[in-house]
């Protein structure tokens, strides 16, 4: 049967790994690459980076560690950040990028999901999106989770999926940071409304956060960033403290 | 030295890069001396089958192809596996290259519930049907990693392993004569993925 997946997540920002509570105060962590090495050995099932960085130099040091990575570490790589246009997928995917995430540029041209699905395949577009509730309702923020859009999440969702979105990212702005496990409620109400692989983010602090989160069959993967990054969570022991739950891992 | 066809679809960065890793010797191409040369051919590919096979018979190699997939081992991978078969049903009828008995039809047409979803996207234990010197450095139900909506039936006679999807056994490895296909990435399936990449250098 197909596992789950724990998937860690790098903020990269001028060639170094960085991460941020509720995505303010970002503290320098490690060497992309190495840290890359490091989950890959631990077992992690996929690897995503995020391109946090605004200028051109940094860019390129960015497409230069992705290229590094993908020369060495051979599980599927996600990339995102800063992408906009067909361009920008074509930039990452040459440098061994498998699929693409893109998340404010969607929301700036709602197209691109669809050409890009075109062109790559949905299997290659993932939507990444920020999630707050705001009035009992679900909504979608921009600009690394600041901007209200004023959109509901959930129409953005099922739209993004119709145009060829062939995976999605939840990232709960409200459980961010705060280590007290995944928006299951969030979740819950995003795998009633579409029939791609969920990948949960926000709120994992700990190993039963996971198996609390993989007891709802509808979400497919768990993704965290410091909880790794600091070793509070070391992923060898947690697919297998997941696996002697029924949890179904690549061990 | 290891012959990657070159058809315009799909990125070859991680396929180039875990053959290198393995120090196999490998190059990507579309000149037909160098497939004649070649001691094995890789069949790459990712997309839609219909564009996929336009694109391969817009480079001359098909008959190439045909040729030396009786000379030498050949593995299609992913959508390079599926161009092996008869035929595919994805989103109207395509010729394959018959090189391998069965056909291409959709995944969620066999699936018994909407829970399961597609594609059957991520690693998924491979368990071997038969023994063949491609599992040499393979243990039976290690897990590799799958991206694909469409998939081969009608091929239980050239089937090696499969995986379990719902109620669907998914094909994963098939071989006739010389010829195989691996309907994951093995160059995205980690260590296990390697090692099957490694006993194809050895073929």
């Amino acid at each position: 049967m197909l596992a789950k997946r724990i998937i860690p997540c790098l903020d990269v920002k001028d060639g170094r790994v960085v991460k941020g509570t509720n995505f303010q105060g970002l503290r320098d962590m490690a060497d992309p690459v190495e840290m890359a090495r490091f989950y890959n050995a631990a077992g992690a099932d996929e690897l995503v980076f995020y391109d946090i960085t605004a200028s051109a130099e940094g860019r390129n040091l960015f497409t230069d560690i992705l290229r590094a990575v993908a020369a060495e570490i051979f599980i599927p790589l996600t990339v995102g950040g800063g992408i906009r246009t067909l361009d920008d997928f074509d930039r990452v995917l040459k440098c061994g990028a498998d699929k693409v995430s893109v998340n404010s540029g969607a929301i700036a041209d709602p197209s691109l999901i669809g050409a890009a699905a075109r062109k790559y395949g949905d299997q290659c577009v993932v939507l990444s999106m920020d999630v707050k509730r705001v009035g009992g309702q679900f909504c979608l923020f921009a600009k690394g989770g600041r901007e209200n859009t004023g959109i509901d999440a959930m129409e953005w969702a099922e739209q993004g999926v119709s145009a060829g979105a062939g995976e999605i990212v939840l990232n709960s702005i409200d459980t961010d940071g705060v280590r007290q496990g995944f928006d299951l409620e969030m979740l819950d109400a995003l795998a009633q409304r579409v029939g791609v692989p969920i990948i949960a983010s926000g709120g994992a602090g700990n190993k039963e956060h996971f198996a609390e989160l993989f007891a709802h069959p509808g979400i497919d993967a768990g993704l965290a960033a410091s909880i790794f990054h600091t070793r509070q969570v070391d992923i060898k022991e947690l697919k297998q403290f997941l696996r002697a739950r029924g949890v179904e891992m690549r061990l | 030295m290891i012959a990657i066809v070159d058809y315009g679809v799909g990125n070859l960065y991680s396929l180039v890069s875990s053959l290198r890793a393995l120090e196999l010797e490998a190059e990507v191409t579309r000149d037909p001396e160098k497939l004649r040369a070649a001691e094995r051919i890789i069949l790459p590919g990712v997309g839609a089958f219909g564009d996929a096979r336009k694109k391969l018979d817009a480079t001359g190699l098909v008959p190439v192809i045909r040729a030396e997939a009786k000379k030498k081992p050949l593995l299609g991978i992913c959508l390079g596996m599926q161009l092996l078969f008869e035929r595919s049903l994805e989103y109207g009828e395509h010729p394959g290259l018959g090189l391998v008995p069965g056909e291409v039809g959709e995944l969620r047409a066999d699936l018994s519930g909407p829970a399961l979803k597609v594609p059957h996207m991520g690693w998924n234990s491979l368990e071997l049907r038969r023994d063949d010197p491609l599992f040499r450095y393979f243990r039976d139900g290690e897990y590799v990693y799958y991206v694909h909506s469409f998939y081969a039936k009608h091929c239980a006679a050239s089937t090696l392993a499969s995986s379990r999807y719902g109620n669907v056994d998914v094909t994963g490895v098939v071989r006739s004569g010389r010829v195989y296909g691996a309907q994951f990435h093995p160059e995205k399936s980690g260590d296990a993925g390697l090692r099957l990449l490694k006993a194809f250098g050895e073929l």
